[in-house]
């Protein structure tokens, strides 16, 4: 014994699930949509992905090193954020307005608020919301085997074109955002979540059924007209449900509070893809439920051992 | 009859394949022991030996101030008392008899009673005292005042604790492996002061040879007792996850079990109960697992109370590579030691440890709300705000969301993917809250 002893308190143990093996896994899980959207799209979405993950790996670097702090790139958040932004730009959107998007996630939406842990919305999120209001042009041009074309949503809401089929819209053979192409690979993804337990069914299935049903009921053709099946698959529920809903930070803690938030989403994904003007809501929708998140976790509270029911 | 598991909790790594098949073998306590006259719950004991007084083994130091909660303390050797003085022990220093061990084990008589099923209650609770027994799970509170509830909270389920749900730690399984009948005796006595109650042993699963010698320990003596094989989960041996899981009842916060019919005996305490009513021996041994990655020869002993863990490590085989941590009692809940020349002591359990390739220095980063520390909390608390409170000194939010609920577990911190001190701030915490109270 050459050393001192080294001293802590309890526990002595850890379940060596990190921040970092959090990340990785959910890079893991975007692995299958990543290369269906290089599948669909061409290599020009690898390279896409490639520009967002490095500039919100580089926005982060250059905004902790200026202020003196320290640097947390490598556990994995900035690119993660820096994917899911990639996921939620169509194939064909400018590099420099990726770059934008990036720096916009990482510097105002999460660094501003703090870091990772802190931020109020969804960073990938809210820098999609930016770049729609800022290059509305750019962030809806769809194509699909390089001939453009309108989402199914857009057709859903303006007409025009003939809607793709069901199957097209479950493989992912069709106009849309990167990551919300395939149906398949996404679910592929959410079992690794499942499996690895970065996540709980909770929000996912919740969410996807709340909109699956409303918008049956809603109808876009009056109550009970709507195709409940086709609208979930269409658009970017899937992604959305399954890994931005579910972001740690800007989601309830506690399943009960999960479920409502994740009923909150469905609700409003269906109210805008209905009655709004946008033919999608899924951004609008969990970014506003980020907003109500602490709310949620003031009033929800988990049961207490040897409570029966409410609290007294 | 179902049982019901608890809410939350964590599947810690096992670690008890190192020693659970290693039968408790009795340990030479070496030269010099260090008996702490502050072991139990409640006031430390005043000496009853002087310095160079020859003492035997069995033979009483040191009792607890007249009137005042607490238990007696018995040499374990026979020697010379060299100094009564401060000496180090497990979480600082204390008051100590220490003793220079002549090797001989020469023992005080001990009284023998044959008859000892027919011993009245009264007798049964005051032999239990004297004998100096406490909870060998940890906790050390006076086995015989916790024997003797409020008559207003009849008794009715008298649980034996064989869970021993910490990680590495084997000596309870052993116990009830080996000495199943001196458990069984135990329940007799149990049987004695609670005639009424139906007496459950709680274990968990993965111990299915301590259930087959308990089943036939029972079988064999005729006696009336359920063995409930529970669920691997931990804190299982938690008290009140244990009645929760055999009974199905909850001990409302800031209850004792007898609020809800129950009490709780670790099988170890059971054993010691036995011997000492009816062999008249009081405590002067446990059984201690001594393992982890970084001793030589894990395994199981029978260490007389004093010896000092550097003992223990040099006859478990010494260190293997560099000692990282010494911890006292296992890697979910016990202490790490500063130092080796510090004392077994009645509440002990297990003395592991962990290379220093294997010791945990990753730095606290800031919590990502995942939600882990509550899906794991067997209290249904939320840890990640405990600890802002905490941090924030807001104790009576802290004490409003439940903090004094804590059973400190750990199983928020095992689980945090940030590395947060969340049960270490929250023991903290509601220390400074209960002293404040108390003002």
């Amino acid at each position: 014994m050459n050393e001192k002893l080294i001293v802590s308190t309890s526990p002595h143990v850890h379940a060596n699930v990190t921040v970092r093996t959090v990340m990785v896994d959910v890079l893991i899980a975007l692995l299958p949509a990543l290369a269906a959207s290089a599948y669909f799209f061409g290599v020009r979405a690898l390279l896409l992905t490639a520009v967002t993950a490095a500039s919100c790996a580089a926005a982060e670097y250059l905004w902790q090193r200026l202020l003196g702090k320290p640097v947390t790139i490598s556990d994995g958040s900035a690119l993660v954020t820096g994917v899911l932004l990639a996921m939620n730009v169509p194939p064909t959107f400018p590099f420099w307005m990726a770059v934008v998007g990036g720096v916009f996630a990482i510097i105002v939406v999460k660094q501003f608020f703090g870091g990772l842990g802190k931020n109020v919305v969804n960073p990938a999120l809210a820098a999609r919301a930016f770049l729609l209001a800022s290059w509305p042009g750019a962030m809806t041009s769809w194509t699909v085997d390089g001939v453009s074309t309108a989402t199914a949503l857009g057709i859903l809401k303006e007409g025009g074109q003939a809607l793709p089929s069901l199957m097209d819209l479950f493989v992912g053979h069709v106009g849309g955002c990167l990551g919300e192409t395939s149906v398949l690979a996404l679910v592929i993804g959410a079992g690794w979540l499942f499996w690895r337990r970065v996540i709980t069914p909770e929000i996912p299935v919740v969410y996807i059924a709340t909109t699956g049903l409303l918008t049956w009921i809603l109808g876009r053709e009056g109550f009970f007209t709507g195709n409940g099946l086709y609208e979930i698959f269409a658009g970017g529920l899937f992604l959305g449900a399954i890994f931005m809903a579910t972001d740690y930070v800007t989601s309830p803690m506690t399943v009960k509070g999960r479920i409502l938030f994740a009923f909150g989403c469905g609700v409003i994904t269906t109210l805008i893809r209905v009655y709004g003007n946008y033919p999608e809501g899924v951004s609008f929708a969990i970014l506003i439920m980020n907003l109500v998140t602490p709310l949620i976790d003031r009033k929800v509270k988990p049961l207490r051992f040897g409570e029966v029911s409410s609290r007294g | 009859m179902k049982h019901r598991l608890f809410r939350g909790g964590v599947h810690p790594e096992g670690g008890k394949e190192l020693t659970k098949d290693k039968p408790i073998v009795p340990l030479d306590p070496g030269g010099t022991l260090v008996f702490p006259l502050s072991q139990h719950i409640g006031a430390p004991c005043l000496p009853l030996v002087e310095k160079g007084q020859e003492i035997l083994r069995g033979q009483l130091i040191a009792s607890p101030p007249e009137g005042r909660l607490g238990v007696a303390i018995h040499s374990s050797v026979s020697g010379k008392v060299k100094s009564i003085e401060m000496r180090p022990v497990v979480g600082g220093r204390g008051v100590s008899v220490v003793v220079e061990n002549d090797g001989l084990a020469r023992e005080v008589s001990f009284e023998e009673r044959p008859r000892w099923r027919e011993l009245s209650r009264e007798s049964i609770l005051s032999i239990i005292s004297e004998s100096g027994i406490v909870g060998l799970g940890g906790a050390c509170f006076p086995t015989s005042v916790k024997l003797n509830p409020p008559p207003d909270s009849p008794i009715d389920t008298v649980i034996l604790n064989g869970a021993e749900c910490e990680p590495y730690l084997t000596c309870d399984d052993r116990i009830m492996q080996e000495h199943a009948d001196d458990v069984a005796c135990g329940t007799e006595l149990l049987r004695r002061i609670f005639p009424d109650a139906r007496i459950v042993v709680g274990l968990e699963e993965n111990k299915p040879e301590a259930i087959e010698a308990l089943s036939g320990a029972f079988a064999a003596i005729g006696a009336d007792v359920e063995v409930r094989a529970l669920p691997v989960m931990y804190p299982q041996g938690s008290e009140k996850q244990l009645i929760f899981a055999v009974t199905g009842r909850s001990v409302p916060s800031g209850k004792l079990p007898c609020a809800v019919g129950c009490l709780v005996q670790n099988v170890a305490t059971v054993r010691n109960m036995y011997l000492a009513v009816a062999q008249g021996r009081p405590l002067m041994d446990r059984v201690i697992t001594v393992t982890g990655e970084g001793i030589a020869e894990p395994g199981n002993f029978l260490v007389p109370l004093g010896t000092l863990v550097s003992r223990l490590i040099e006859v478990a085989g010494g260190f293997k590579g560099d000692p990282g941590k010494v911890i006292a009692g296992g890697p979910m809940m016990g202490f790490a030691l500063t130092r080796l020349d510090v004392p077994v002591v009645k509440g002990t359990s297990g003395i592991l440890v962990q290379p220093r390739s294997m010791t945990l220095v990753e730095p606290e980063r800031d919590c990502i709300r995942c939600g882990r520390c509550i899906e794991v909390c067997p209290m249904g608390l939320e840890p990640y705000r405990l600890n802002r409170l905490a941090l924030l000194e807001d104790y009576d939010a802290f004490v409003d969301e439940g903090g004094m609920d804590c059973i400190e577990c750990g199983s928020c911190s095992y689980t945090c993917p940030s590395m947060r001190y969340l049960v270490q701030s929250l023991r903290e915490a509601k220390r400074t809250a209960a002293a404040r109270r108390r003002k």
